[in-house]
C-alpha cells in the first residue's frame, strides 16, 4: 500500500513539532525516518496512528484521504506499528495481547481463545518466529515481546508498518535478525517506515532515507551515503563522530567489587556474583542490552539495593551497606539513568537542583538557611562552565531540553571531589552536540585520575569512551575485554557468549 | 527455580561457552514471617484454651428443627478439646518452621487448617456448658456478608477497570435509602431493587466524571462522596422519612424462598439456599462477574484499561468510555447491597445504616486480590467474624461484647496487612489516563 502524508504540521503550544512534512512510501518499500532524537519523528508517527491529530495537512493511502479520529480507524485503514515502548498488557498472554481490540466471540461474547492461539502460531510460522500463544508477555525476553508487536500488527492485515526505533533494546543479533524480518515483510508487499537515529541500520536495510531535523523535511538521501553525509544532514553541521581520546594511564585499583549479589523481593538474582576492579585514571564500560542487571548494579554501587551481598571497596574502605548519603560523601559521584525520574526535581530551579545532593551542610546551608546569594554565585558558574542553554538560574529544569538537562546532572556531580564516577546511560535520548559534550566530560574526568564506571547500551558509546568493558548478561558478567574490541565480539558477548582467549586477555 | 551448578566466572580464559539457555535465576528469601505469627497464636491458643481453659461440655448444633435429615448434636469436653487443638497448632508451627529453615514456602492450605483449627477451638471454648447453633451461625454471616459480596464485586469491576472506588459505602447507603423509599410507596420489592441500582450508579457518576473526565485524585473525590450520601440521605431520612414512616419507610421486605431439595442438604441447605431473592441474585453475579472478567471480551477490554491503558488506546479501545461506563455498572452492583439492608434483613431505612461496610467491602477487594471469587470468599470471612460476635454474646460468652465487637475489623486488619503481602492489584488503578 502507498502511504503519502502531505503538508503535515502539528504543534505543542509554541514548539512545532512536525512543520510541513512530506513524505511518501511506496508500497514494498522500507523508507527510513532518519533524525536525531526530538527531532519530531515519533509525533509524525503518533500523527499518521491517530494518536495525535494533526493541525494541517492530509494523509493518504493508496491516494484517498483519510481521517483517523484515532487508532482504531488508522488499524481498520491498514496502518500497523510497533511501538518503541511496547504497547502488550504484561499480565496477558501472547494470544489475548494479539487478540485484544479485535476478539472473535462465541456466545455471550465468550472470548475465542483457540482461534487467537491459531493465528498466533499461524503467523509465527510465516516468519520462524518461535512464540508460544500461552505465555505470560511478562516473562519474556524484550526481543521476543518486539515480535509479539510485530504478531499483533500483522493479525490485522497491516499493509503499511511502523517501526519506531525498533533496536533500542536488542543485541546486535537481534537486530540483524530483525532486519531480515523487515526485508522478508517488504518482499511480500508491506510498506514499512523505519525509525531510528543509528546510521548504520539505516545504511543497511533502507531502501530510501528521509531525513528530518527540528520537526522539518531536510532531504532525501541514498543508503549508499556514508555515516558522515548522513549525520551532517542529519546535524545540521559538520560532526566529528569519534571522539578524541588519549590512551589511559591506569593508577592504583581504585573500586573492588568482589562476588557482588543483588536479590528482588522475589528472590530473584538480578546481579549474580559480579566481580571487578576500576582504576584510577581508566573509564570501565559496563555493555550489556537493558535489563541484564546494569541498573540494579550501579544501584547497589549507590546503596539503593536492599538485598546486596559480597563487597565494595574503594581505595581500601568498604561501601556496602552503607546509606546513600556516606556513599556519596565518600566522594562518588553518579549520574542516573533515568534523568527526570532519579536524577532531577523537574519542579525545582537549575540552581536548586545543582544543590540537591549537598542540602545538609555548608556552604550551601548554615544554619538551617539556604545561603541563597552563595548558591546563585555557585549555579552562575556552573551553567556557564557546563554551557547550559537557559533563561537563567531560576529556570524551572522541567523546561529544559533533555541535553541541558543532563549537563545540570553532570555540573552538579562533577563539582565535587570525586574519588569515583558513575554514569548510566549517560546520553540517552540526547541530540548529537549534548552528545559529543558529555563524552568530553566524562574523558576530562577519567584524565583527571578519577575512576569512572560507564554504563551504556549503545555499543557506539562503549566503544568511543572505554578502556576496558565489562559484558553483562543475565546480571552475570560475560567477560571483561579491552577497548578496542571489535564491536562482532561485543555482540556475541552480550548475547552470553564468553569470549575466546584473544579477546579475554583484559 | 535453581540455580544452575555450572557457572563460567567472570572473565574466565576457556574456551568459547555460551550461558545463553541458563535460565533466570532465582534464590528463596527466607521469610520467618509465617512461622513466627503461627507460633503468637499458638501462644496465645496456650493462654485461652489451656491456661485459663475452662470445664464443661460444648455442644454444637448442627440441624435446624424444619430440616428433614436431623444430624445429632456434637458435644465436646472443653477442656480436652482445648488441649488437643493446642498440640495440633504447636505441631503445625513446627511444621512452618522446618519448612522455612529448608527453603520452602509454608503451603497456604496449612495456614487454613490452622486457623480453621483455632476457630474451632475458640469456639468450644466459649461455649463451654453452652449450645452453638451451627447452621445459625453460618445463615447470619452469610446474610452480614450480602452487602460486603455486593460492594466487593462493585470494587473488583471498578478497580480492574483502573479506578479506586473509595464510593462503595456512598453506594451501599443510597441504594438503601432510595430502595426503601421506592418500595415503600410502590409497595413492589422489585421496584425497589431497580431503584437501588440507579441510585447506585448516579454515586458512580459523580466518580466517573470526575475521575476521569477532570483527573479529580478518585480516593478524594469517594471519600467526599462517602459524606455527601452520608449528609443527604440523613437530611431527607429526618425530614421526610423519619416524619412519614408509614407511608416512606415501611417497604416489603422478599420472603426467604426454599429451593427444593438444595434446602434439605443438611447444614449446606439451610445457610444457602433458604434466601431471599436478593441473595440468589448475589450467586448469579458472583458467577458472571467471574466469567465475564476472564472469559469475555468484556473483561479482556476491561483488564486491558486497568493494566495498561495506553496499550488499549493503541488497538481501539476507548479508554475514557470504557471506564465511565464499568464504574457504572460497578456503582449498579454495589447499590443493589445497598437494597439488601432495606429489602433484605432489616426492613427499613436507618440513618448511617450501612455502617463502614462498604470500607469493608474495599478490604475484601483487596484481600481477594482483585479477584471475584476470593474477594466473595474474603467477604463471607468478614460477615462470619461479625455474626461470631452476634451468636457469642447471645450466648453469654465470658469475652465482654464490647472487646467482640471489635472482632470483624481485628480480622480485617491482619487479613488485609498480614496475609496478603505483597499482591499486585491491576498496574494503572488509581491513575488516571490522560492523552497528549
Amino acid at each position: 500500500m502507498k502511504l503519502e502524508l502531505r503538508g503535515i504540521t502539528k504543534r505543542f503550544g509554541a514548539l512545532v513539532a512536525n512543520d510541513h512534512i512530506n513524505l511518501t512510501v511506496e508500497a514494498g518499500e522500507i523508507h527510513a525516518l532518519l533524525g536525531e532524537n526530538g527531532a519530531g519523528k515519533s509525533t509524525l508517527m503518533n500523527v499518521l496512528y491517530g494518536l495525535y491529530r494533526a493541525e494541517e495537512g492530509e494523509i493518504l493511502l493508496d491516494d484517498v484521504v483519510q481521517h483517523f479520529a484515532g487508532p482504531g480507524d488508522a488499524m481498520a485503514a491498514g496502518i500497523g506499528m510497533v511501538h518503541q515502548h511496547f504497547m502488550l498488557i504484561p499480565v496477558f498472554t501472547v494470544a489475548e495481547n494479539v487478540m485484544l481490540g479485535h476478539e472473535e466471540t462465541g456466545f455471550g461474547g465468550h472470548l475465542d481463545l483457540p482461534a487467537a492461539r491459531r493465528r498466533v502460531t499461524e503467523i509465527s510460522a510465516r516468519f520462524g518466529f518461535d512464540v508460544d500463544p500461552d505465555a505470560l508477555v511478562e516473562d519474556l525476553p524484550v526481543g521476543v515481546q518486539q515480535r509479539v508487536e510485530i504478531i499483533k500488527a500483522l493479525s490485522r492485515d497491516a499493509r503499511v508498518l511502523v517501526f519506531d526505533e525498533p533496536t533500542a533494546v536488542l543485541t546486535p543479533q537481534e537486530t540483524d535478525e530483525l532486519m531480515g524480518i523487515m526485508r522478508q515483510l517488504r518482499d511480500s508487499g508491506t510498506s514499512i517506515v523505519f525509525i531510528t537515529h543509528k546510521l548504520r541500520e539505516v545504511r543497511a536495510v533502507a531502501d530510501r532515507i528521509t531525513v528530518i531535523r527540528l520537526g522539518a523535511v531536510v532531504g532525501e538521501a541514498s543508503p549508499t551515503a556514508s555515516n558522515e553525509e548522513l549525520a551532517t544532514m542529519m546535524v545540521g553541521r559538520a560532526v566529528d563522530l569519534t571522539v578524541d581520546k588519549s590512551p589511559a594511564e591506569p593508577g592504583a585499583p581504585a573500586l573492588v567489587v568482589s562476588d557482588l549479589t543483588v536479590l528482588d523481593p522475589h528472590g530473584q538474582v538480578l546481579v549474580n556474583s559480579v566481580s571487578f576492579t576500576v582504576h584510577a585514571g581508566e573509564i570501565l564500560a559496563i555493555a550489556g542490552v537493558q535489563g541484564n542487571g546494569q541498573t540494579e548494579l550501579t544501584e547497589a554501587l549507590m546503596g539503593l539495593q536492599p538485598r546486596v551481598s559480597g563487597e565494595i571497596t574503594l581505595d581500601g574502605s568498604s561501601l556496602r551497606g552503607h546509606t546513600v548519603r556516606k556513599i556519596l560523601d565518600a566522594g562518588v559521584g553518579f549520574v542516573p539513568e533515568d534523568r527526570t525520574e532519579d536524577g532531577l526535581v523537574s519542579e525545582f530551579t537549575i540552581a536548586e537542583n545543582l544543590m540537591l545532593d549537598r542540602s545538609h551542610q555548608p556552604p550551601f546551608v548554615k544554619r538551617f538557611n539556604v545561603q541563597l546569594s552563595f548558591l546563585a554565585k555557585f549555579a552562575e558558574d556552573k551553567v556557564k562552565e557546563f554551557d547550559v542553554r537557559s533563561q537563567g538560574i531560576d529556570t524551572l529544569v522541567g523546561r529544559l531540553s533533555g541535553g541541558n538537562q543532563q549537563k545540570v546532572v553532570l555540573a552538579r556531580e562533577l563539582s565535587r571531589e570525586l574519588r569515583l564516577f558513575i554514569a548510566a546511560q549517560p546520553t540517552r535520548g540526547l541530540d548529537v552536540g549534548s552528545i559529543e559534550f558529555v563524552h568530553e566530560r566524562i574523558i576530562a574526568t577519567r584524565d583527571a585520575g578519577t575512576p569512572v564506571i560507564v554504563i551504556s547500551t549503545e555499543l557506539d558509546e562503549v566503544a568511543a569512551l572505554a578502556d576496558r568493558i565489562l559484558v553483562m548478561f543475565r546480571g552475570r558478567v560475560v567477560g571483561i575485554v579491552p577497548g578496542d574490541t571489535p564491536r562482532a565480539v561485543l555482540g556475541l558477548m552480550m548475547a552470553g557468549e564468553t569470549p575466546t582467549e584473544e579477546g579475554a586477555a583484559a | 527455580m535453581s540455580t544452575p551448578t555450572t557457572v563460567s566466572p567472570a572473565g574466565s580464559t576457556g574456551p568459547s561457552a555460551s550461558v545463553a539457555d541458563t535460565g533466570p535465576d532465582f534464590e528463596q528469601i527466607k521469610s520467618w514471617k509465617t512461622p513466627i505469627a503461627l507460633a503468637i497464636f499458638t501462644l496465645l491458643g496456650f493462654l485461652l484454651l489451656v491456661v485459663f481453659g475452662r470445664d464443661g461440655e460444648s455442644t454444637m448444633r448442627l440441624s435446624t428443627t424444619t430440616d428433614l435429615i436431623q444430624l445429632p448434636d456434637v458435644v465436646l469436653p472443653t477442656r480436652p478439646t482445648g488441649v488437643v487443638v493446642v498440640a495440633l497448632l504447636l505441631l503445625i508451627t513446627a511444621g512452618s518452621g522446618w519448612l522455612v529453615r529448608s527453603k520452602a514456602k509454608v503451603p497456604l492450605w496449612l495456614v487454613t487448617v490452622f486457623a480453621v483449627l483455632l476457630l474451632v477451638g475458640f469456639l468450644a471454648w466459649a461455649s463451654a456448658d453452652h449450645t452453638i447453633p451451627v447452621p445459625g451461625l453460618l445463615f447470619g454471616s452469610l446474610s452480614l456478608a450480602v452487602p460486603l459480596i455486593f460492594g466487593a464485586l462493585g470494587g473488583v469491576i471498578s478497580e480492574r477497570v483502573g479506578v479506586v472506588n473509595v464510593a462503595i459505602e456512598g453506594q451501599l447507603l443510597a441504594g438503601a435509602f432510595t430502595s426503601a423509599m421506592v418500595a415503600s410507596i410502590t409497595q413492589q420489592p422489585l421496584l425497589g431493587l431497580v431503584a437501588a441500582m440507579v441510585a447506585g450508579v448516579l454515586v458512580s457518576f459523580v466518580l466517573a466524571a470526575f475521575a476521569i473526565k477532570y483527573f479529580v485524585d478518585q480516593v478524594i473525590v469517594g471519600v467526599v462522596l462517602n459524606v455527601l450520601v452520608s449528609g443527604v440521605t440523613g437530611f431527607l431520612f429526618s425530614q421526610l422519612l423519619a416524619p412519614n414512616a408509614a407511608t416512606l419507610n415501611s417497604p416489603p421486605r422478599f420472603e426467604n424462598i426454599n429451593i427444593p431439595l438444595l434446602s434439605e442438604i443438611p447444614i449446606i441447605g439451610p445457610v444457602f439456599f433458604r434466601q431471599t431473592l436478593i441473595v440468589y441474585i448475589m450467586y448469579v453475579a458472583v458467577a458472571c462477574v467471574y466469567f465475564g472478567l476472564f472469559h469475555t471480551k468484556w473483561g479482556l477490554r476491561l483488564r486491558a484499561v486497568g493494566e495498561h491503558p495506553q496499550a488499549a488506546d493503541t488497538v481501539g479501545i476507548n479508554v475514557a468510555r470504557t471506564r465511565f461506563w464499568n464504574v457504572s455498572l460497578a456503582g449498579a452492583i454495589a447499590g443493589l447491597g445497598g437494597a439488601y439492608f432495606t429489602l433484605g434483613s432489616v426492613g427499613a431505612f436507618g440513618k448511617e445504616m450501612t455502617a463502614g461496610a462498604g470500607f469493608i467491602a474495599l478490604a475484601a477487594v483487596i484481600f481477594g486480590r482483585w479477584d471475584p471469587i476470593r474477594a466473595t470468599l474474603a467477604a463471607l470471612l468478614f460477615g462470619f467474624a461479625s455474626n461470631l460476635q452476634n451468636v457469642l454474646s447471645i450466648i453469654g460468652s465470658p469475652v465482654p461484647s464490647e472487646f467482640m465487637l471489635m472482632l470483624p475489623y481485628l480480622v480485617t486488619i491482619f487479613a488485609v496487612a498480614g496475609l496478603v503481602g505483597q499482591s499486585r492489584g491491576p498496574a494503572a488503578s488509581g491513575k488516571p489516563y490522560i492523552k497528549s
